[in-house]
């Protein structure tokens, strides 16, 4: 490696390293003041400004929920929602993030229930009690449609409620605003669970094979390939037919290993 | 936001360059590809798996002499947190249970289930929380033989030779043959997979694969796994108990060398404890954020290889953890999405790789190791790439060439996600380049295990991405949902069958194993203030740690 190569200072991992000139903007972390640099998320300026997350933390890419995060720009009254792996920050805001909110979650068995309004009465009754102030869609940091779904599921159209809630992240937002103490995330995943097993067909083409696996009818064809050598596995490899990308009703012409 | 002013003056150079190269496109000249003697070249160099430096013999424990990065070296190579004695870790037991699972992703929450179903009381500890894990940053799909069209045995053959012949057989077998009962298993649980009308599944293709056999829920299908499984851990809480912050540092064994649960520290109130179990199943996922050899990830923050640090240590041989995939193109700016994936289809759709010059230094289409190396040898040895106001650097991908040679609007069409993840920091891919750099992507190898998911350690389990062997030196899309779910259900049940056998109760634990391996430690030379496991990265910087004057930092954790 030539000696120009130690002269590159980067920036490795997911640790920054501030060039000559970066613009710093102050954010406020639960009221207190630091300067970071200004394209950051606000996750890792948390960073930056010296926390380690223990808490509030998790996939860093927008999926997990783990940070959820409040936060208000100076002077103005407004109050914002957003994930903190996703936001980049703002000069004057002031952020806390809200790492766990209490929502209680029924229990059921899965086998047990129907998808019905019924179900969701019994479980989740607190829904009856949704006021439709929309305060929960405007917290969600995933733009669902939150009180729609919760009316869906309201009125037992369970297929709506499941579909609306499909990006759920389940970080508690919606629950943590709303008037009403209604546990949306919980709700949204027993409706979509219920529309799944109860309302959508189950896939009839998979009892055969599952009833084949079990019966053990696949145990010595995939025996001989572990036992075989490298180059019988190339060949076998090579010259197996594939299947076309725009096929329909493709079929191959070996069939002994189906 | 968007791209700063100095970056808007280096694009120029790129729009510059641009009209030229997309005549030679237009044309059908590509930047001449290399040769295989210049790819091993540029591989031997340049790709982190390839590079002689960097790396080093690993000089303990079972794997001794395999050849590991440094950073993975320096985990293995490192202190206990603390041996305790059997007294005092009498003292610390806070839980006695059949089987414990070490992780609460989707390998430890399928464990949890099938050893449950089984009939054992569990206990599943986790670090963050429940279902923080890489399994819910899997988008693409979970690959299992359904159609009629398709089996087990050409899932097989695609497994064994996209891993190019180098995965263990059985646990290829061991896939292919359960993964038609793990959808199964995932439709009766209440996943919504998407199917036609009359509910069938449906399924793609995917790189590697003979057969359609990529099974989806949406463009989040680890994240829909790994709800529907943590919602149905909850429902039998009663037989589940869930600890969350809490991280196992080592595994503990019994007076006859078996596996017999784990040393837990709480990370919230700095306490130890212990869980006393006759079976425990590791199942702590990769080490994407040792970052190895600097490269940012796409992994969860809690992916610091603790699990094999911890099996290691009790006796577990380590496989392929020589090999690692990168992708080619992670995001460098902005950078809240650093590290993420940017899919091979925007090269396939024409841009180009540029420099800080922008000029081309690669074909676009090398297969993704020697891409990735290409990139960087650009950025790093000839100092062509392009720095980012933090300091990282990356190569430009000209995803505006895309909207001449396919179209106006081809960018928003073909790329839906990624326009709009750009969008959003103000950035139109379709107008300006994006800027990359090769990320880390999966830990391709791990602990040992046999196809029941069983170690060579009584007692001791293992299952998912802290496992080695299923994908060989290279996975496939689609596999690593499939892994978590098959060999976690195998490692549940495995469990539960070793607990019904279990002779006698559980007795006093010890952690004669970790002072073994000090010793070994001490034998080889290697003096250190290492400790591992991590438990948490490590992402302070240096001129606040220079300042913390009364903290020290054990692993990546601030005491």
């Amino acid at each position: 490696m030539s000696e120009a190569k130690k002269e590159i200072s980067v920036a490795t991992g997911d640790r920054a390293i501030l060039p000559e000139g970066t613009k710093l903007v102050p954010i406020f972390i639960m009221g207190k003041q630091y300067q970071v640099p200004e394209t950051m998320t606000i996750q890792k300026a948390v960073e930056y400004s010296g926390y380690q997350f223990i808490r509030s933390c998790g996939c860093r890419g927008g999926i997990c929920g783990a940070c959820p995060t409040v936060y208000r720009i100076a002077g103005d009254y407004h109050l914002h929602f957003c994930l903190a792996c996703q936001t980049v920050v703002q000069a004057d805001m002031y952020l806390t993030q809200l790492p766990f909110f209490p929502a209680n979650r029924a229990k059921y068995d899965i086998e047990e229930v129907d998808a019905s309004a019924e179900t969701v009465m019994k479980l989740y009754p607190e829904v009856m009690k949704c006021v439709a102030c929309n305060t929960c869609t405007k917290a969600c940091p995933m733009d669902i449609e939150v009180m729609e779904y919760v009316n869906a599921a309201m009125r037992g159209d369970i297929a709506k409620a499941a579909r609306l809630s499909f990006d759920c992240i389940q970080c508690g937002l919606c629950s943590s605003r709303c008037p009403a103490q209604i546990q949306h995330f919980h709700l949204a995943q027993l409706c979509r669970r219920l529309h799944a097993k109860y309302q959508v067909p189950a896939a009839q083409h998979l009892k055969p094979r599952v009833a084949d696996i079990n019966d053990g009818k696949f145990v010595d064809m995939l025996k001989d390939l572990v036992v075989s050598d490298e180059d019988g596995l190339r060949t076998l490899y090579v010259e197996r037919e594939m299947e076309p990308q725009d096929s329909v009703e493709w079929q191959p012409a070996e069939k002994q290993f189906l | 936001m968007g791209y700063t002013p100095e970056m808007l003056d280096l694009i120029k150079k790129v729009e510059a360059s641009r009209p030229e190269r997309l005549e030679r496109s237009k044309k059908g000249i590509d930047f001449e590809a290399l040769t295989l003697a210049g790819r091993e070249e540029v591989l031997s160099k340049f790709h982190p798996d390839y590079k002689a430096e960097g790396r080093r013999d690993i000089k303990v424990g079972p794997s001794k002499g395999e050849n590991y990065p440094d950073e993975f070296a320096d985990v293995l190579e490192s202190k206990a947190r603390l041996i305790v004695s059997g007294a005092e870790l009498d003292k610390l037991t806070a839980y006695e249970t059949e089987v414990l699972v070490i992780g609460g992703g989707g390998a430890g929450t399928s464990a949890a289930l099938m050893a449950q179903e089984s009939g054992c009381k569990v206990i599943l500890a986790t670090k963050l929380r429940h279902g923080d894990a890489n399994t819910v940053m899997a988008e693409g799909g979970i690959q299992g033989a359904t159609q009629e069209v398709d089996s087990p045995y050409y899932h097989y053959l695609d497994v064994i030779g996209g891993g190019h012949f180098t995965n263990t057989p059985e646990l290829v077998a061991a896939l292919t043959n359960d993964a038609p009962l793990v959808i199964e298993w995932l439709e009766r649980l209440g996943l919504m997979f998407d199917k036609k009308t009359d509910g069938r599944l449906q399924v793609r293709h995917g790189g590697g694969t003979c057969r359609k056999r990529m099974h989806s829920s949406g463009d989040m299908t680890g994240s829909a796994i790994m709800r529907v499984l943590r919602d149905e851990s909850r429902n039998r809480s009663a037989d589940i108990n869930v600890l969350e912050f809490s991280s196992a540092v080592e595994i503990l064994k019994d007076s006859q060398g078996r596996a017999a649960g784990a040393l837990f520290y709480n990370l919230e109130t700095e306490e130890y404890f212990v869980v006393k179990a006759k079976a425990t199943v590791m199942a702590t996922g990769g080490y994407g954020r040792l970052h190895i050899q600097g490269f940012a990830t796409t992994n969860h923050y809690g992916a610091t290889a603790d699990g094999l640090v911890m099996g290691y240590r009790a006796g577990v041989p380590l496989a392929f953890m020589h090999s690692t995939q990168y992708h080619p193109t992670g995001v460098a700016f902005p950078e809240q999405n650093i590290g993420l994936l940017i899919t091979e289809k925007v090269r396939g759709l024409g841009a180009n790789l540029l420099n800080i010059e922008g000029e081309q230094f690669v074909f676009e289409r090398e297969p993704r190791d020697v891409e990735s190396a290409c990139i960087i040898r650009e950025c790093m040895e000839r100092g062509k790439g392009i720095i980012t106001p933090t300091g990282r650097v990356g190569a430009w991908l000209d995803s505006p060439m895309i909207e001449v040679l396919e179209g106006e609007g081809a960018v928003k069409r073909e790329l839906p996600a990624k326009h709009i993840q750009f969008m959003r920091y103000g950035i139109d891919i379709s107008k300006v380049p994006m800027l990359v750099y090769p990320t880390l992507h999966y830990q391709n190898g791990g602990l040992t295990i046999a196809d029941s998911s069983a170690t060579n350690v009584d007692g001791l389990f293992a299952a998912g991405e802290a496992t080695g062997g299923v994908h060989g030196e290279n996975r496939l899309m689609g596999n690593s949902l499939l892994d978590i779910t098959v060999f976690g259900r195998r490692a549940g049940t495995s469990a539960a069958e070793y607990v019904k056998k279990f002779e006698g109760e559980l007795g006093a634990v010890n952690m004669d194993h970790v002072d073994a391996y000090h010793k070994e430690l001490a034998d080889a030379g290697i003096e250190t203030d290492r400790v591992a496991p991590l438990v948490l990265p490590n992402y302070t910087r240096e001129e606040i740690m220079e300042k913390q004057l009364t903290t020290s930092y054990q692993g990546g954790i601030r005491a």
